[in-house]
Order: structure tokens, then sequence, then C-alpha cells
């Protein structure tokens, strides 16, 4: 199976990644690729295997549902592009 | 009183913490003799970001500590950091340029607890980008090189913990951390001709770690013997509540478990592993390999592993599928780069423009991958399909290991080091193909050792691979320091840079 350019267009945005329309047939070409290379399973007999979810089998440790940490805005915000007022700073997104 | 420390820097773990111990040394001058080989080394392109003034610091509170004798075996011990481990206040990469000047508040579980027991932090090292790589050619810093030389080309140390490993091969650092998602500890070990463990999944907590592929990912320790890797893993291992995916058990004394007894035991051989066009080296190399543990009394046996030839497309589906879910926080809002915007740029064109820009080229591909496997349409197909596999896997291991294999023995990597530039430029499967060895047992979440056994004809270094049932570390190292024993591997890359 390989992936069109109209197929890569639709994976990138899916991705939110840009991608410039005179990059998507090289990108195509390349997704076809791995995904070729992934077609080989396609051969295994996988009836009636559980897909699996933990490799090792573990169960999820429980923990009293209290507050642990907080208070650490000034942390929180040190690395960001744009913070103000104690809050991240975005693009408009409500009109 | 002056200490002669010229080639201190390229001690072993066991012989500094012993030196230490001994008041032949102090952290400081060892720490000193560290800090100029990596000044000296800037060639290789190893350390990324310097920490001199951290490492001092450190390394006179262990000092302290052993004079008070207060001494765990890492006291004192100058170690180089993977970028993609989280140091407070130091910059944190991944080797991307989307964490460009991320500089994080906290500290990963890993390097708190080496600092705890007193290690001191050379500074970051270089890698491929977010640990997706194989050749150290998808950093943002450029790839690390390789201080073995042969002719005119400056080759790849691996990847993805290839600053790691030419790091310590150089002597630039005692012992470094690195990471392993599908080969990323032991190929660049393999390539750069020193030792690399990566443990069981659970052994050691991935909190603070930059998440590649979750069900993947462990570190380990990055040295130059099979009994520094016992030291420093034991003082990396352990359970930690911030990680739900660490295990909760004792972690035993792996140093004290290198007894060179491994009479009796049982090492399987995959049949599967013999791939068609093998290099003679390689093979001749795995035969060595067979005959020293035979030696050391030892029983080799053939097993079958008959899903293994399906590790490496289970594995770049599974892996691109987790990095897309886990790459997802880079949006440019909490840290890191953001992108420029233009007049009208609402909040989807900034997440557009600024992974475009943060990200590489097989950053984003594996990121697109994973994305179009998990798609509507496509999920069962691949990704549910790539974890059944998985399952049959990891079953053709619990088989060998029920009917009694207490290690199984391969090589590391399909070839010696190869040149920067040489693979993977026009299609990136070309690269994938050198993980053909290593990311079984990480489906599969076993622990692994590479040692290094011997040179090829080039004169560069080989590694076999062991191994071992989960949780049993302690005595895959064992097994690992026969090997070592036995091979005798001491040769060392001349100093060119």
């Amino acid at each position: 199976m390989s992936i069109d350019i109209d197929t890569a267009r639709k994976v990138a945005k899916l991705s939110r990644i840009r991608v410039e329309d005179g990059d998507l047939p090289a990108l195509a070409e390349k997704l076809s690729s791995i995904l070729g290379f992934m077609e080989q399973l396609k051969d295994v007999d996988v009836e009636g295997v559980e897909p699996m979810t933990s490799v090792t089998p573990m169960r999820l440790k429980r923990r009293v549902d209290v507050v642990t940490d907080g208070g650490q805005q000034a942390a929180v915000l040190k690395n960001a592009p744009d913070a103000r007022e104690g809050f991240f700073a975005v693009p408009k997104v409500v009109e | 009183m002056s200490v002669d420390m010229t080639g201190a820097n390229g001690w072993t773990i066991a012989a500094a913490r012993d030196a230490l111990r001994k008041g032949e040394v102090t952290a400081v001058d060892l720490t000193m003799a560290c800090l100029t080989a990596m000044d000296a080394g800037d060639g290789l392109n190893a350390f990324v970001h310097k920490t001199p003034e951290l490492a001092l610091e450190q390394a006179r509170a262990a000092d302290a500590r052993i004079a008070a004798g207060d001494a765990p075996a890492m006291c004192g011990i100058p170690v180089g950091v993977k970028d993609l481990f989280a140091v407070k206040g130091v910059p944190t990469q991944a080797g991307s340029n989307i964490l460009r000047g991320f500089k994080p508040e906290y500290e990963s579980t890993v390097t708190a607890k080496l600092w705890e027991a007193g290690a001191v932090c050379l500074g970051k090292l270089n890698m491929d980008e977010f640990a997706m790589g194989s050749s150290n050619e998808s950093s943002c810093y450029g790839p690390a090189v390789n201080p073995w030389k042969v002719d005119d080309r400056r080759l790849t140390p691996g990847g993805s913990s290839g600053g790691s490993a030419a790091a310590v091969a150089a002597d630039l650092c005692l012992a470094a951390t690195g990471t392993d998602t599908g080969g990323s500890i032991r190929q660049p070990a393999a390539f750069c001709g020193i030792t690399g463990i990566k443990p069981t999944y659970g052994r050691v907590s991935r909190w603070g770690v930059v998440a590649y592929a979750s069900s993947l990912d462990q570190a380990g320790p990055m040295t130059k013997s099979v009994r520094d890797a016992a030291i420093m893993l034991g003082a990396m291992a352990g359970h930690d509540a911030k990680d739900s995916t660490s295990a909760d058990l004792a972690v035993p004394d792996f140093e004290a478990a290198l007894t060179a007894d491994i009479r009796g035991k049982k090492i399987g051989i995959p049949r599967e592993y013999r791939l068609d066009g093998m290099p003679a080296e390689i093979a001749a190399l795995w035969d060595r390999g067979m005959d020293m543990l035979r030696d050391a009394g030892a029983e080799i046996v053939d097993i079958s592993l008959p899903h293994a030839k399906y590790a490496l497309p289970t594995y770049y589906i599974i892996a691109p599928a987790e990095a897309s879910s886990n790459l997802a926080r880079y949006d440019g809002v909490r840290y890191g780069h953001r992108a420029k915007l233009a007049q009208g740029d609402g909040i989807t064109e900034m997440y557009e423009k600024t992974r475009a820009e943060g990200f590489g080229p097989e950053v984003q591909r594996r990121v697109m991958a994973g994305t179009y496997v998990l798609s509507a349409g496509f999920y069962d197909a691949y990704y549910n399909r790539a974890r059944k596999v998985r399952a049959l896997i990891k079953r053709d291991f619990e088989q060998a290991f029920a009917a009694g294999i207490d290690a199984i023995l391969a090589p590391t990597t399909p070839s010696s080091a190869f040149g920067l530039g040489e693979q993977g430029g026009a299609d990136p499967v070309e690269m994938y193909l050198n993980d053909v060895f290593t990311v079984t047992l990480n489906l599969a979440g076993l622990p692994g050792v590479a040692v290094p056994v011997g040179l090829d004809s080039k004169g560069l270094p080989l590694g076999l691979q062991l191994i071992g049932r989960p949780w049993e570390e302690a005595d895959l190292l064992n097994h690992a320091y026969v090997l070592e024993r036995a091979a005798g591997f001491v040769a060392k890359p001349a100093k060119w840079w």
C-alpha cells in the first residue's frame, strides 16, 4: 500500500506539522517506504491473539487520592515561550 | 600533595571507587582530569552542554562524604548524562530544536538517584533527536563522532545514545547514562567498544526522561566494564512512585552476582537470528562467543524464536504510534520553541509552524507514520495487529525460558560502525535495519547487555549481546562477565581528536 499526496497532506494536518505543497511528493514516497516495510505483518497468523497492553504482568499501583504537590505557578510557567499574568498566552482561540 | 592524575579519566568506576576510598585520589582531582579530557574532546561532539561548576561542587561534596566514611559506590564518580534526562537548571533538549532553551525545573529520578549516591555531573551528551535514530545523525547538535577511526572517514558512534558511547570510549568520563527503546544503548556500545545494559522494562524509573515510546523506553548504564555496569545499574534502579510502570521489586546487589560461575547454565542460540547474508565476521564472532561460554561450563542449545523476524516492522509501528502521542505535547505553549506567527495566524498555525520548525525530518516522519497507523480505518490493520504480533514475540521468549534457557546469545549489530552520511539518506528503512538484533527484546520487555568481544578486519569493535530472563539482570551480568573475561577486549581507540 502506498501513500498518495492527498493522504500525506492529511497525515501532516492530523500531526499538526506544516508541510509545504512542494515537499509532499517526497514525504509521500518516504512514508510509503516505511509503510511497505510494515506490510510484512500481514503474513503473521494472529487469530485469537490478544493485543499486548502491558509488557510486564503488573497491576498498576493505587495511591490515596490526596494533593501531593502544587503551588508551583512560577516554576510551571518558567519555560513558557509566552506567559502573562500567571497564564500561558496563546493566539486568540475564541472569536 | 600532588598526585599525577594523568589518565585518571580512563579509569573504570571500580578502580576509581577503590582509589577514592583508600584516599589515593580525590573526587576533585578525578573530576578535573575528566573536565580536561572533555574540553580536549570537543572534536567528538559528544558533550553538548557542559556543567563544570556543578561537577566541581558535587566533587567537593563527594570528597567530604568520603572523608566522613559515607561513600556509596558511585560517590565521586564523574559521569555524563544523555540529553534525554531532565537535570534541574541544565539545558535538556533531547537533541531537538523544539526544546531549545528548555531548562527543567525538576530532576529525573535516575539522575536524582545518581547525585544522591554522590556521582558527579560533567554535562549532557549528544543523541539522536528524541532518541529516534541509529547513527546520531538526527541530532540538532550535529552528530557525535566515534573515537574509533581506521581511515579518512568519520564514523558514527551509533545511536541514539551515540554521545554517551563516544564519551565513555574516548575516556571523557568514567561512565554515562543511556536509554534504549529499540537498541539505543546496545548498538552504540557495540560500535564504540564499550559495555551497555538495557534493564528489564520497569527496573529503572522513566520519570523525568523525555518520552519516545513509553512501553519500550528503559534507561541503563554505559560503561567500560561489566563490573561498572553492575555498580551503576545498582545506583540507577529501583521502584519510583512517580513512574506507575516502575516495578516494586528489591534491587539486588548486581556486583556481588559477578562470580564468573556459569557451569550448567543453558545458553540459547536463536536460529532465526542467523540472517541470510550475515557477514562472515559477525557469524564467526558469534561462534567464538558460543565457544567462550561453553568453555566456562555452559551448555549451548539451539532454540527457535519464530516471530523474531517480525520484530522490526512491529517496532516501527508501535514506537512511532506511541511517539506521535507523546510528542503531541510539543506545541509551542508550555516550553521550548514557538514559531514567529504571521498576521492573522491562529492557534492551529502556531502548532503547525512550531512543529515544522522544531522537529527534524526523521522525527516528523515518525510522528506522521505513527499518526497514520493510529488513524481511523487503519488502527486495526496496523497498530492492533502489531500489538498482537508483539504478544507472540514475547511468547516465543517465554517458551524458551520455560524450557530451561538461562540466557540467549546473539550478535548486537549486523556490522561494525559505518561512516557518517553513508546510510538512510534515500530510504529511511535502510537505517532501521541496524536495529534488527536489538528491538526484539524491547518488545518483550527483557533485559539485554552488549559486551565488546573483538575487532573486525578493519580494526573496529564488534559486540555480542546476551538476553536474560525478566528481572534477572544479576544473572545476565554474570554471563556477560564470563564473556568479557574470555574475550579479554582491551583495545582502545588511538587518540586523533
